[in-house]
């Protein structure tokens, strides 16, 4: 029961990124090394064979685990150009945009080739870590998911392109959240490429035969979720999902609660504050009998949920624009429809994290001015606006959005959370970590499985995050 | 499933298996005779070795045979422990490895950290307390089903032996796989059986555990069984009887008589499950999801995957590979001193 597509968009990722191998360069790395081995001793002659043995051991193998320069030499003229791109699951129509808009670019640019190759988005942790320790086989150019930002800039992976990406004309009616995500202590790392936003999904026929609209509010939105799972309580009323970080920050965020602040140079977790807590309080509620109970909903993360919702047994979800294809395929095809997810205030719509991808040019570059020229190709306005034509991504510019709404009716309630404001996780190394250490989901399910309450749970997350930041910076 | 991909990832750089030893070489010679069979030829090299010293040369012949298996056991053995040791005193993430930053010694820094880290003793307790209860559970199934395979005839002898050789045979990945589906609230055939409704078995801590120990229990108790059948066959048949003669009870013969035999074999088959049951991965990062409903299934192989590959702390990582390495080395000495000291040979 495939109903999901493996879209590359930050919520759809593993749970745990692909373990890679130690990659380890002949050249001992920068720092100060262990004394390598003792010397032949006089504990005799097995002492000095082992000795003898760990001595070649270490001169075939390097005696130390190895870093990577990946600081850019040269900045050729020409040459080949590697692109990677994520594959997208039926990807012929991404190749098509693609290939037309490089045909562009080697028309202004004759003096030099373009490579493009698809990586599976399963193994793209790997492989981009893997062409920041290898310079050598690394590409120029990337397509990456806009969470992991900060935190390859702190790999040292990703090139400062903020000159260049201030003085492109387009950029100036790129969505300022977009902008965030691809910027980190003021400096642009790449071009954001597209967007995914979450909304509420909910099943006409369930709604029409119990009599429910659709709700405007974050309180009728949590009564009609009870409601529903009391008139039929094989359906969760609103499937959520103590794992689904991404569909419970909007409810902190209506509640004008934040993840973390900005002070100084640092973040500070914020999710302990009076605001957070109310947020996360109001999410956590909709655990229980009445509506997820907790002993199957404390595990769901945002696939479950939306997987729940397209296989009919779930009255409302919070999907993805990216999760239209999935709850296409499912049972419930031609009985649902969208709004945007309802925040505190009648009528008002709660902010909802601006997911996407970026494009960004390698620090090991060799070809620096030639990528940033591709870059504006790839990210520009024109294949924007085909990539939504061919594969349905929201494009990045408020108005080739809006162009894009016009032809297509079903992203209106989309555009409309983008148009409401949307927000961004924090822009430091930090959030890799704790995304990776699962902290938000660890308060949720502590919360909904009684095990804290929600101050307390809070707290400890804020405590984890803090730690988190000031390690990672 | 939706989330079947998401779960495929097998064991971090195969730290749990591959210590796994063939079922030959675990039970290796045969109790009895064989030790008298040693102890026999024990004045031939004796008596040779004796000879070589005195002769006063050729010190590095050994050396030059020995060689090509000290190379491989460097390579394989001492060199990446050497590398774990060495990358949990510095300092050494993603963005080292990727040269982002500079690569810093810490001295015991990580270690330090681990320690002040409450998780981390939480974690540890838990995983001591559930690899004991894995491995008493997997050696009294184990044993008890080899007794059983001595009293039972050749047809359901073969179909034990074969349905334990299946769950033998069964990837880790895929064994859990099927157990989570087994015990599913909503599909699960075992809770409508057993009339539990929707029980979710992965909610409750304690539950959660024990649903993974099931697993445990079922893909490494044909290890234990089959070794120990193997050492109850090789009890030579007239000490049985002349015990049987004395007017010995059953009980009496397996305690005094074919449990003393079996010892060595006890003892290899004791040690290996406490290293795979400490060490174990695959089951609990696919059973309950990478740790459980807010961490509470987490065990210290798990939890140095999500330090060392999830959030790329790699020297963290390391250190508690070390801290796992030092916990097994000393579980095994002191388990191997208090055998010995009972009288038996290894």
């Amino acid at each position: 029961m495939t109903f999901l597509k493996p879209h590359p968009k930050p919520s759809l990722k593993p749970h745990v990124k692909p373990h890679r191998k130690l990659s380890r360069t002949l050249s001992p790395g920068p720092f100060p090394k262990p004394a390598r081995s003792p010397g032949p001793g006089p504990s005799g002659r097995l002492g000095a064979a082992v000795a003898g043995l760990a001595l070649a051991g270490l001169a075939v193998a390097g005696c130390a685990p190895g870093t990577s320069g990946t600081g850019a030499q040269r900045d050729d003229k020409g040459g080949t150009l590697r692109v990677w791109l994520f594959q997208e699951v039926g990807n012929k129509p991404k190749e098509r945009v693609v290939d037309s808009a490089v045909a562009g670019f080697r028309k202004r640019h004759p003096e030099a080739r373009v490579e493009i190759e698809y990586i599976p988005v399963e193994t793209r942790a790997q492989r981009i870590k893997a062409a920041f320790n290898d310079p050598a086989s690394a590409p120029d150019l990337v397509e990456y998911g806009n969470t992991d930002t900060a935190g390859y800039v702190k790999d040292g992976g990703l090139a400062d392109i903020s000159a260049e990406f201030g003085a492109w004309d387009e950029t100036r009616d790129t969505d300022p959240t977009a902008r965030t995500s691809v910027t980190v202590d003021g400096k642009v790392y790449g071009a954001p490429l597209f967007v995914g936003v979450r909304a509420l999904y909910y099943r006409t026929d369930v709604f029409r035969e119990l009599g429910l609209s659709a709700p405007k509010s974050q309180t009728e939105l949590i009564a009609t979720a009870k409601k529903a799972h009391r008139a039929r309580p094989e359906l969760y009323g609103l499937a959520v999902g103590g794992a689904y970080t991404y569909g419970a920050l909007p409810f902190l965020w209506a509640h004008g609660g934040e993840l973390a602040t900005r002070d100084g140079g640092t973040y500070r977790a914020a999710v302990g504050s009076p605001a957070a807590r109310r947020g996360i309080a109001a999410y956590t509620s909709l655990f229980g009998p009445d509506n997820c109970p907790p002993a199957k909903c404390a595990a769901m993360g945002g696939n479950a949920t939306v997987t729940a919702f397209a296989s009919g047994r779930a009255a409302m979800a919070i999907g993805g624009d990216f999760s239209h294809a999935a709850v296409e395929a499912g049972p419930v095809k031609g009985k649902y429809a969208v709004v945007p997810l309802p925040g505190v205030k009648p009528g008002s719509v709660a902010p909802a994290f601006a997911g996407g991808n970026n494009l960004g040019v390698l620090r090991s570059s060799s070809h620096r001015t030639l990528a940033v020229e591709l870059l504006k190709s790839l990210a520009g306005k024109e294949t924007q606006g085909r990539l939504f034509d061919a594969m349905g991504f929201l494009p990045t510019y408020t108005d080739v959005r809006a162009e894009a709404a016009r032809k297509q009716p079903f992203v209106k309630p989309f555009i409309d959370t983008l148009a409401a404001g949307t927000r961004f996780v924090p822009g430091s190394p930090g959030w890799g970590r704790i995304d990776a250490g699962q902290v938000l989901p660890t308060m949720f399910q502590e919360i909904v499985s009684g095990r804290k309450d929600v101050a307390t749970a809070s707290a400890d997350a804020a405590r984890t995050m803090d730690a988190a930041f000031a390690e990672a910076g | 499933m939706a989330t079947s991909a998401r779960t495929s990832t097998d064991t971090p750089a195969g730290t749990e298996k591959g210590v796994r030893p063939g079922p030959g070489r675990g039970p290796g010679g045969a109790p009895g005779p064989g030790r008298e069979l040693r102890r026999d030829r024990a004045p031939g090299p004796g008596r040779r070795r004796g000879a070589g010293s005195g002769s006063g040369h050729g010190g590095w012949t050994p050396w030059l045979y020995l060689a090509p298996a000290l190379a491989v056991l460097a390579g394989l053995l001492v060199y990446p422990i050497y590398q774990l040791g060495l990358i949990s005193l510095l300092e050494y993430t993603q963005a080292q490895v990727s040269g982002g930053a500079p690569t810093s010694f810490q001295g015991l820094g990580n270690y330090r950290a681990l320690a002040a880290d409450p998780e981390f003793w939480r974690v540890l307790l838990a995983t001591v307390v559930f690899a004991a209860a894995c491995v008493v559970a997997t050696l009294a199934v184990g044993c008890a089903l080899a007794v059983l395979l001595t009293r039972v005839r050749a047809v359901p002898r073969l179909a034990l032996m074969l349905a334990a050789l299946g769950a033998w045979a069964t990837p880790a990945v895929t064994g859990s796989t099927v157990w989570v589906f087994l015990f599913d609230p909503d599909f699960g055939p075992v809770n409508r059986l057993f009339g539990l409704g929707d029980f979710s078995w992965t909610y409750e801590r304690y539950s959660a555990f024990a649903l993974v120990l099931f697993e445990v229990v079922w893909c490494s108790f044909p290890f234990v069984m089959v070794t120990v059948y193997a050492g109850i066959r090789a009890v030579p048949a007239e000490v049985l009887e002349a015990a049987a003669l004395d007017g010995a009870s059953q009980w009496r013969i397996w305690r005094s008589v074919t449990a003393p035999l079996l010892r060595p074999i006890l003892v290899v088959v004791t040690i290996q499950s406490i290293i795979w049951d400490f060490k174990i991965f695959t089951q609990i990062y696919v059973m309950t999801n990478g740790g459980g409903i807010a961490r509470q299934n987490l065990v210290l192989n798990v939890y140095a995957y999500q330090k060392a590959f999830a959030s790329s702390q790699y020297s963290l990582g390391s250190a508690i590979g070390v801290v796992m390495l030092l916990i097994l080395l000393a579980v095994t000495l002191v388990y191997l001193r208090l055998v010995r000291r009972q009288g038996a040979e290894l």
